[in-house]
């Protein structure tokens, strides 16, 4: 009965969304009466799970798993609800979970929610928060199958510890032909920069930029916070910048910590890709800029001059607290 | 080549949203709905085959007549023929299991779908069709080449893409990237005037559990005022960030 989470992993070790996952099972777990089980795939130390509240951790180790087949992680996931019984199974919003969720629904016949941004709103009716419509709105979604999925939103809950003691117990699930029948041929990752989907703190730019020669001030930005860099539609569009740097309501989705929009208007449309950004801050010339409207934070001024002196102040502030 | 194209009728990204009947339904008044952004990527590319390798296109959407207008338009874009299935479409679970039955039944080799749709966001409805028809399936598809009967695809991973390779029929969720902006097509008098004539066939709903329901909408609450800071005075915003938003 227990509640199953899919903690991923990358290289063997745990991602942070894993923990993320953790903890939010665990106040779902408190509310209902149950544990929290865990099921990973080739990871290797997973005792911090225990850390954040799991107390039964299903190990997979398999090579046919080395790389990902949302199909064969699918039906691991779904073998191991099974085996616990389990009346409520979690996953995050990763792309590989994300990928494997919609499978895993019709593998359970479960009633699956994406964009969980908060707690069950209630338990019985099963009721949750999500987004929709963009981040423009919340809807509450009833589940009413027996077994519910659920996919949480990037960072809507945060790191919660609850120390459990953990056991450990190794799962071996059948997989069948069929779950390799899509084969990888290669991985391209992008190695030595932060991605969007895992930056704390997001530095994009807009056409008030003016050039992508101008963007050297920004990535220095960029550097000196940890952050990953990103930009609007147009610039995008215009072939300054790499689409897989364009974030909005049809490019990635940011949900950082930190948002910092130089030089970006705030078309609607922008708006709503990165509105699930905890705190925004707007560097912009025109005072109207639709930006300040949403930004907790503003500069009104040149960017030229802002972002360098921004960035000379930021590497003092992080040699003082470091 | 026989592909389907699902098409999702949803407001235009600019669209003000708001909710009437108790926060229970979205208001669509005044609303403009277009194809939805993912869809029309696949759609375009769809008709990049019908082109260039020969293929047939047909477009399904699960909606009320109300979307003919949307299904007008990729027909106008250059879809052959389609189906709408004339139903309100409840949920994820419930579209899939419409357009599974269709597919069924006319043994498509490609199924295209967008990642997910603007209103709903679910981003299920694709894997859940390649799931109920036991086919093979990519996520996020940023690329699609066809070689006779094997796909080479390209999907996006966090923090880079990965190409893989699968046999038809093969069910894919498009996103930007599987065309680029630029090769989007707007309707010509001509595709507008040959749509008129296409076929939509309408079909009948077949039954499906209904396994989530939207209770009640609700919008963000409105934000506080922005904190402006003088661009003289950047350690402000230094302070603020570190002691009052703790971000950095």
């Amino acid at each position: 009965m227990s509640i199953i989470i899919y903690a991923e992993s990358a290289e063997g070790k745990l991602k942070k969304v894993a923990f993320e996952l953790a903890s939010y099972a665990k106040k779902v777990a408190d509310q209902t009466g149950t544990t929290v089980t865990a099921v990973t795939v080739n990871a290797n130390d997973v005792s911090a799970l225990g850390t954040y509240g799991v107390s039964k951790v299903l190990k997979v180790t398999d090579d046919k798993l080395k790389s990902f087949s949302a199909r064969g992680y699918a039906n691991v996931v779904k073998q191991a609800a099974q085996k616990e019984g389990a009346k409520i199974v979690l996953v995050a919003s990763t792309t590989d979970s994300l990928y494997l969720a919609p499978l895993l629904a019709i593998g359970l016949e479960a009633g699956y929610a994406s964009n969980v941004v908060a707690l069950p709103e209630n338990i019985s009716p099963f009721v949750v928060k999500r987004n929709a419509y963009s981040m423009k709105a919340f809807s509450y979604t009833e589940i009413t199958t027996d077994v519910k999925l659920l996919a949480i939103a990037k960072n809507s809950f945060g790191l919660v510890e609850s120390a459990a003691s953990l056991s450990e117990e190794s799962f071996a699930p059948e997989l069948s032909d069929a779950d390799f029948s899509v084969k990888v041929e290669s991985v391209e990752k992008i190695t030595g920069k932060v991605t969007i989907a895992d930056a704390e703190v997001v530095v994009s730019g807009g056409r008030g930029l003016k050039g992508p020669e101008n963007w050297g001030m920004l990535e220095e930005l960029a550097e000196v916070l940890g952050a990953a860099t990103a930009c609007s539609k147009p610039v995008s569009d215009l072939g300054w910048r790499p689409h897989s740097e364009h974030v909005g309501q049809t490019g990635k989705p940011v949900a950082s910590n930190l948002y910092i929009a130089v030089g970006i208007s705030g078309a609607i449309q922008h708006i709503a890709g990165i509105n699930a950004s905890k705190v925004k801050v707007a560097i912009n010339t025109d005072p109207e800029a639709p930006f300040f409207k949403v930004a907790d934070y503003g500069v009104v001024g040149d960017a030229f001059e802002v972002v360098p002196k921004l960035t000379e102040k930021l590497k003092a502030f992080k040699a003082q607290n470091s | 080549m026989k592909i389907l194209v699902c098409i999702s009728h949803v407001p235009d990204t600019t669209s003000r949203i708001n909710f009437v009947n108790g926060d229970a339904e979205f208001d669509k008044n005044g609303v403009q709905f277009v194809i939805n952004p993912n869809d029309e990527f696949g759609l375009t590319r769809a008709i990049w085959f019908k082109e260039k390798q020969g293929a047939s296109v047909t477009v399904i959407n699960v909606g009320l007549a109300e979307t003919e207008a949307t299904i007008r338009k990729a027909l106008a874009i250059g879809a052959d023929e389609a189906i709408r299935v004339n139903a309100n479409p409840t949920d994820g679970f419930f579209v899939a299991k419409q357009i599974a039955e269709i597919v069924k039944n006319n043994s498509y080799d490609l199924v295209i779908a967008g990642k997910e749709s603007l209103d709903d966001n679910g981003g299920m409805v694709p894997g859940m069709i390649a799931a109920l028809l036991g086919t093979n399936f990519v996520n996020s598809c940023t690329g699609i080449e066809i070689d006779g009967n094997t796909a080479k695809v390209t999907r996006e991973i966090d923090g880079g893409k990965e190409t893989l390779s699968a046999s038809l029929p093969l069910v894919i969720a498009g996103q930007k990237g599987i065309v680029e902006e630029k090769d989007l097509r707007i309707p010509n008098m001509r595709g507008i005037m040959t749509a008129r004539t296409k076929q939509i066939t309408v079909t009948e709903p077949v039954g499906a559990a209904q396994n989530t329901k939207t209770v009640k909408f609700e919008k963000p609450a409105p934000k506080s005022a922005v904190k402006l800071v003088s661009p003289d005075n950047l350690d402000e915003l230094i302070n603020l960030l570190h002691n009052e938003a703790k971000v950095i």
